[in-house]
């Protein structure tokens, strides 16, 4: 619907506008407290316009939280769930799609269902298995009887066990087993002709050259939609990475160590808190998922609303 | 080169059956052009030599070779769709190659077989295109040519002239003939469109409902359809067909109690018969001339150019008349019209067969009335 009514677009851009006021003076804020000294933050009111001490900030930050090693962290993690993320949904989204086989639809509402428990829901059970990833296989082994066998058999007690805490594993696995992308890539794979693959079918092609040279090819902007939305959702996890690593020196994400940032009595001995570097060390951690954005954000939107066609 | 043999072929969906039966013998080298309307089945049969749907009762072989349980790359077919069904992605050259890519044949070999066969087509020059680049016409070009470049055994068109515009599709038509007579691949052509089917086809197969009508050469359908649907579905205008009961030997009568009387050599077999004649096999206002005489009322006249198509009533029941160009009728008027003897169509209103014509059987002899004494007054005039 494409109306010329000048009335009513002053009204809407004004309405933009002030939303988009609204929206960015937030981030204002904390560009302009990353750049005021620790006396100027603590001295209200807060002033709008930057000041001078950016880069010391930044620095202050940088070192305390130990943002390189962290940020390295986060960086690999994010890149696994999104590229983990991206297989996973495109081969489970092939399989519903083009295959028809036993329990097809279980599966497809299985997964389905997993969409309606997020991480936040599921947590102490997935928590139990990443302390021990094989403990649904060992629950198993002692229901049909085989675990008595072996021990039986061998003397030893059966005890599979296979720790994920504090491993990039622990971090990575359970974030990418999720529907979302699964999701997507059934939308889109259902959108491509028949005849496609038919004729994929009479030139040759079998199921995985079907894959490869055709739904990989066609879904690239799917791919980078997807891969948009799981690296911000793997770059600004918390909770989890909090309860799977106790190991924080090694396997801290940016976002988990922002917290050691931010001022408390013990962090600062009574003395003043400083927020301006608080603030600066936001505005490092922001910067990955904002580059992301803005380099895929072409390919983004047209994946997400499948005009490229 | 092969021969397809198609014995008792069925197809069911569910309980629900589709193609009840089939049976039909593709010779080396020819032409088939499967017609009729949609939903009759004529895809899911194509569609069941190419290997795309499963067969549920029967058996087809190429070249002697049982294929219901290959992979449709095992059968040696080349299909074309009527989407085109090109890959969205890839230029023209890789559209063409992609079957010789996947059977792992060299770069370079390649390139000089998709070269050799765009030219074929009239596509070099285009080989960098994108599918969604190219006209209608020129996209049917590339899907042509995708399944020349396998040198199949066999051709498998799917309807592939419908998405195009009147113009451009006889020009294909001509081209699909042009290049059957250059590779004489056996070909199995699939359309709705009986043009298509009369111009290409070197053997015709009508098909109604999941069941084969009728198989012959173009014009031996189109002059002695074998059942009353190939007749009133063959043929633009379409046949006229008039309900009649046999009266005596040799002689029906219309529900309005006109007479017609018909050649020696019929063989019915019930009473009820339905009497069919071409729109271009009537005489009209004929001085003489051997035949029935009928009168015939114009409700409106169509203006092809090139002739004219008189809709009317003939004894109360819908008729078309076909004219050359220029005559003179217009609505309203009465004429007489000569339905000739020998252009005659004879169907078993039972079974929908057509009655079998045979000058020498002895039933002939019976049939036979005397043409003389037969009345049948006509007061028409032209008026």
């Amino acid at each position: 619907m494409i109306e010329r009514t000048p009335v009513l677009n002053i009204a809407t851009h004004a309405i933009l506008v002030v939303g988009l006021l609204i929206a960015f003076l937030p981030m204002w804020l904390v560009f302009v407290a990353a750049t005021l000294t620790i006396e100027q933050i603590n001295n209200p009111p807060i002033s709008l316009l930057p000041g001078s001490e950016l880069i010391a900030n930044l620095t202050a930050a940088w070192n305390r939280a130990q943002l390189g090693s962290k940020m390295l962290n986060s960086l690999f993690v994010a890149l696994l769930v999104a590229s983990g993320k991206i297989a996973i949904a495109s081969l489970t989204a092939f399989a519903i799609v083009f295959f028809r086989f036993p329990g097809r639809m279980v599966v497809f509402w299985m997964i389905f269902v997993t969409l309606m428990l997020p991480l936040e829901v599921r947590i102490v059970p997935t928590y139990a298995v990443a302390a021990n990833a094989l403990a649904p296989a060992q629950a198993v082994l002692e229901v049909v009887g085989i675990a008595w066998l072996w021990q039986v058999l061998t003397g030893v007690k059966l005890a599979l066990e296979w720790n994920l805490l504090n491993s990039y594993t622990g971090l990575v696995l359970p974030l990418v087993a999720t529907a979302t992308g699964t999701f997507l890539f059934r939308q889109f794979y259902m959108t491509i002709p028949a005849e496609i693959v038919e004729a994929a079918r009479m030139d040759g092609a079998r199921p995985l050259r079907f894959l490869r040279d055709m739904l990989i090819p066609l879904s690239k902007t799917n791919m980078a939609a997807l891969f948009t939305i799981m690296f911000i959702y793997a770059w600004n996890q918390y909770l989890w990475p909090i309860l799977v690593t106790t190991d924080r020196a090694n396997y801290g994400t940016a976002v988990m160590e922002l917290k050691r940032l931010i001022p408390t009595s013990a962090s600062t001995g009574g003395g003043t808190p400083d927020w301006n570097v608080a603030m600066a060390g936001c505005l490092i951690v922001m910067l990955p998922p904002l580059v992301v954005v803005a380099l895929m954000q072409r390919y983004f939107v047209r994946g997400l609303i499948g005009a490229d066609k | 080169m092969a021969e397809i043999a198609i014995r008792q072929v069925r197809k069911s969906y569910g309980r629900t059956e589709v193609v009840h039966g089939v049976d039909l013998d593709i010779g080396n080298g020819e032409f088939v052009v499967i017609l009729g309307p949609s939903g009759c089945g004529k895809s899911t049969l194509l569609r069941m030599i190419a290997g795309l749907e499963d067969i549920t009762a029967g058996e087809i072989a190429i070249d002697g070779a049982r294929v219901n349980e290959r992979e449709p790359r095992e059968r040696g077919c080349a299909m074309v769709f009527q989407n085109y069904a090109l890959y969205p992605h890839m230029n023209v050259a890789d559209n063409i190659g992609y079957a010789l890519k996947v059977a792992g044949v060299a770069k370079a070999e390649r390139a000089r077989r998709v070269a050799v066969v765009a030219a074929t087509v009239g596509l070099d020059g285009f080989l960098d295109r994108r599918p969604g680049q190219l006209s209608g016409g020129q996209r049917q070009r590339v899907a042509m040519a995708r399944a020349m470049i396998r040198e199949p055994k066999v051709f498998l068109f799917d309807e592939p002239l419908s998405n195009l515009d009147a113009k451009l599709r006889v020009q294909m038509r001509i081209e699909i003939r042009r290049l059957h007579r250059r590779l004489a691949t056996t070909s199995v052509f699939v359309t709705h469109d009986q043009v298509e089917a009369m111009t290409l086809a070197d053997r015709m197969v009508v098909m109604n409902a999941g069941h084969i009508e009728q198989i012959g050469a173009p014009a031996e359908i189109y002059h002695r359809p074998a059942t009353r649907f190939v007749a009133s579905f063959i043929g633009m205008p379409p046949m006229n067909l008039l309900p009649a009961r046999a009266t005596a030997p040799g002689v029906v009568a219309l529900a309005s109690g006109a007479r017609l009387m018909l050649p020696p050599g019929w063989v019915m077999t019930g009473g009820d018969v339905e009497v069919g004649i071409r729109p271009e096999d009537v005489l009209v206002d004929a001085e003489s001339g051997d035949g029935n005489r009928l009168p015939f009322t114009v409700e409106f006249i169509e203006e092809l150019g090139a002739g004219r198509l008189a809709h009317g009533t003939l004894e109360g029941i819908d008729f078309i008349v076909q004219l050359p160009a220029g005559a003179s009728m217009t609505a309203g008027e009465t004429h007489v019209l000569t339905l000739g003897s020998n252009a005659l169509h004879l169907f078993d209103a039972g079974t929908s067969r057509r009655c079998r014509f045979d000058a020498a059987s002895p039933m002939a002899g019976v049939m036979q009335v005397p043409v003389v004494g037969l009345e049948h007054s006509v007061q028409a005039s032209s008026a």
